[in-house]
């Protein structure tokens, strides 16, 4: 008996004019990217102007959809069908490009020159954990901002876990409230404040104690870094509390996309949790690569019990029976343990070779509903402790998405079946 | 042990700490990315900050986990190098740890490559290596070469200093022929080019490349000929008459093994197109795994295999993996154009060291039985060998 969610209408979501942001969410190796991206093609066919917001090193959502780069600006993808009036853009962050662009916007071209020089910022603006996060936020933000599309689709970071997305605006904001960043650059700024004298002496131990570890050198650069920066941090954490406030706010939906395997189920109930404590609007669980049968009726174990008849038929026709020993009463329906010179020999007659294909195809059979069986466990584990979450289901495809094509048959999957045309 | 995101190569580095702690050694499971994988996996409580030993391998082996915790390690690194007990404190106050684990370049990628090697490096009283291996659990392909290679990268930052000296001696051990970066992979397109990209970087930045684990093979259930039939690509069937010749010829066999009448609309006749649809299925992704071993074989790396467990991966399950990495010998194995260093002229390298066609060296010692690609010299030695690694001071290896 397998339990019930309610059922994800994912047209609905995408149709709402006043759905403005959808953003994806859920461990690696998912099909988080392809969701997002399936769901782009589908809004844009809907007739919505969307564009897809993808972090992602491999560049998979620029072969899916068939351009050859992808830079920091949104490029509008070819063979769309834009009948309904719509139209789809995509863009991969460029994180560095992105943190350049910031530090130009926000200060004087003299500063922002020492800022993109500094030694410190071009490591930290070429990716180190957790930059991508920030940039993730800063660039939705710009699109938002933009206001030259009605629906964003974000496809979130292959962090570590899928909840470094949310927590890069509130980690970047304690770190500049953070008295560190205030020492750093106390030097510049001391001078005449109350209190001088203790902080100063504070300072100088600190200051000793770093250049110690960090080396002078690396220290100065910090320091020179975090000074140029000062005026652009308020700008930061603003925007950063902007988006944050703009992922609660009612035209913005989550997705959590998950496979039905135990890890990947587990972490999207971590995140329904977490979307909930932090009031961030969830439209329910996108449940890919799912199995089914058109042949559910016949059990794995029956399935098993037939192949092993046909099996022992051909073994029995064969003219030499001492060279074939099929054990009798096989448990494991895993099992093909049909030795290779059955199927050879069995071929060779085509009633044989027809039996043979029989077997082949119900053990095939016990194999997919073991999987289906096993999904269905995994899943109804989920649906337990999260019976109030929205589920669509997309089965597997047999293989990798690369076209538009692939991502309308994704499309049609998460729509329940029906054609993009509203 | 790296992979992409999805490929388990959580289970895949803990089967692998399994199979080199087999006949008696103490290898060391270390988790970076705050997961708890490793204790879900050997379904233990949540690892502290702390090595504790959380599984046993034959002949007295020992698995110790590791859940490297950046800020942790950094007060630990601040009171090991400048005994900063109470300084180290104030600076977490200050919110200088923060700062330092979450948003200054790489120092967090620092401090966690850096206890690895230290624990790679460290020895007991009598000067024995305390582990003999140690296995890390690292963060995806996408961001392995930054990861690793984030010492080079600092210590080109911090160009004086106890930092910059700290973080050469890291990139030293990393670089050196103790180390063998595996990658994890699915017999699926974009693991398998997530892969390929992984290892050009890697090779492009000069770490040491180990073998290519495809973790979650399926079996192949049909034989070729079958597999050619319901793919449609062999024509002896000839055409639509010959598809509905073999439906019926189909029907009739389900019949007699019992699943119902085989006129249409019978009960084993409506069984034959679901059934030809999922052959076909099957039929295409054998083809498509074809292609990527092929892909996978182009690497020119050592590939082991490991089956996929349908009732996903639990305790038992994991100790099968390390059974069959033992028998497929992946343990100490590593790409290297150059004869690594035998140090102290130890023969616990076994095989064709200088082999100079960049064939990759399986180095056979941790209790790997056998080796499916060393030369039979290798296999001959291996039980020496065995004995003699132990007491091979420098000879523990960070499975990375």
């Amino acid at each position: 008996m397998s339990l019930e969610s309610p059922l994800l209408e994912i047209d609905p979501l995408l149709d709402d004019p006043k759905a403005r942001i959808i953003v994806c969410c859920g461990s690696g190796g998912v099909g988080k990217t392809t969701t997002a991206a399936a769901l782009g093609v589908r809004a844009a066919e809907r007739g919505r102007t969307a564009v897809v917001l993808t972090i992602d090193p491999a560049r998979r959502l620029a072969q899916s959809m068939g351009l050859t780069e992808l830079d920091n600006t949104p490029r509008e993808v070819a063979g769309i069908d834009r009948s309904a009036g719509g139209s789809l853009h995509a863009m991969m962050l460029d994180m560095k490009r992105t943190f350049d662009e910031v530090v130009a916007q926000h200060s004087d071209p003299e500063r922002a020159r020492a800022i993109l020089e500094n030694p410190f910022y071009q490591s930290l603006s070429a990716g180190f954990a957790g930059t991508q996060e920030y940039m993730a936020m800063e660039k939705l933000g710009q699109l938002r901002a933009q206001d030259a599309w009605d629906l964003i689709i974000v496809d979130t970071p292959p962090s570590r876990s899928a909840l470094d997305f949310l927590d890069a605006p509130k980690r970047l904001g304690s770190f500049l409230d953070g008295r560190f960043i205030k020492l750093l650059m106390a030097p510049a700024k001391v001078g005449g404040r109350a209190g001088v004298k203790f902080l100063n002496m504070g300072m100088s131990m600190m200051t000793g104690t770093l250049s110690k570890v960090m080396g002078a050198g690396l220290l100065r650069d910090v320091q020179t870094f975090v000074a140029a920066m000062d005026t652009m941090f308020g700008g930061f954490r603003t925007r950063a509390d902007a988006t944050y406030r703009l992922l609660q706010a009612p035209g913005t939906a989550f997705l959590v996309v998950a496979a039905p395997e135990r890890d990947a189920l587990r972490e999207a109930a971590y995140f329904v949790d977490r979307l909930a404590a932090e009031d961030m609007p969830l439209a329910g669980l996108v449940l890919n690569r799912v199995h089914g049968s058109g042949a559910d009726q016949l059990t794995a174990e029956r399935a098993v019990a037939a192949a092993e008849a046909l099996e022992d038929a051909v073994a029995e026709n064969l003219a030499d029976p001492g060279i074939v020993d099929l054990p009798a009463g096989k448990a494991d329906p895993d099992a093909s343990d049909v030795p290779d010179e059955t199927r050879d020999r069995g071929g060779k007659d085509p009633q044989d070779r027809t039996e043979l294909l029989a077997a082949g195809l119900l053990r095939l059979h016990a194999e997919r509903m073991q999987v289906v069986a096993r999904e269905r466990r995994t899943r109804d584990r989920f649906v337990s402790v999260h019976p109030e979450v929205p589920v669509v289901e997309v089965t597997a495809l047999p293989g990798d998405v690369h076209d538009l094509e692939g991502l309308r048959a994704i499309g049609l999957r998460l729509g329940g079946g029906r054609p993009a045309a509203a | 042990m790296t992979g992409k995101g999805g490929t388990g190569k959580t289970t895949v580095a803990a089967a692998l700490a399994l199979a080199l702690a087999a006949e008696g050694r103490r290898v060391l499971l270390c988790e970076v990315e705050e997961r708890q994988g490793v204790a879900q996996l050997f379904e233990t409580e949540a690892l502290p900050y702390e090595e504790r030993k959380i599984a046993s391998a034959s002949g007295g082996g020992e698995v110790h986990a590791l859940a490297i915790d950046a800020e942790l390690a950094m007060l630990d690194y601040l009171d090991m190098f400048y005994k900063l007990g109470r300084a180290g404190r104030a600076l977490k106050k200050l919110g200088a740890i923060d700062f330092a684990t979450t948003v200054a370049p790489g120092l967090r990628d620092v401090l966690l490559t850096g206890k690895v090697c230290e624990a790679v490096r460290r020895k007991d009283k009598a000067g024995w290596p305390v582990y003999d291996s140690v296995v890390l659990d690292a963060p995806p392909t996408g961001r392995i070469t930054r990861f690793l290679n984030v010492n080079d990268e600092v210590a080109g930052l911090a160009r004086v200093g106890p930092i910059h000296n700290q973080a050469q001696a890291v990139m030293r051990v990393l670089k050196s022929p103790q180390t063998a970066i595996h990658l994890v992979t699915l017999l699926e397109e974009m693991p398998v080019q997530e892969t390929m990209d992984g290892v050009s970087e890697l090779r492009a930045a000069g770490l040491p490349v180990g073998a290519v684990i495809v973790n979650m093979v399926r079996p192949v259930l049909l034989a070729d000929a079958e597999l050619a039939e319901v793919a449609g690509t062999e024509n002896s069937a000839g055409g639509a008459a010959g598809n509905g010749k073999r439906r019926t010829a189909v029907a009739k066999a389900l019949s007699q093994a019992g699943l119902g009448g085989a006129r249409r609309g019978g009960v084993a006749e409506r069984l034959v197109d679901p059934l030809l649809a999922q052959a076909h299925e099957h039929a295409q992704r054998v083809v498509l795994e074809r292609d990527q071993r092929a892909e996978i074989a182009g690497l020119g790396l050592p590939v082991r295999e490991l089956e996929l467990l349908g009732d996903g991966v639990d305790l038992g399950g994991l100790y099968r993996l390390a059974e069959s990495l033992r028998r497929q010998a992946v343990a100490p194995i590593r790409e290297d154009a150059d004869a690594p260093v035998a140090p102290d002229g130890d023969d616990a390298y076994a095989g064709d060291a200088g082999d100079a066609d960049e064939e990759a060296v399986d180095e056979v010692f941790a209790g790997a039985a056998t080796a499916t690609r060393a030369s039979t010299d290798a296999e001959a030695d291996a039980d020496a060998a065995d004995t003699e690694a132990e007491a091979d001071a420098a000879n523990n290896e960070p499975e990375v």
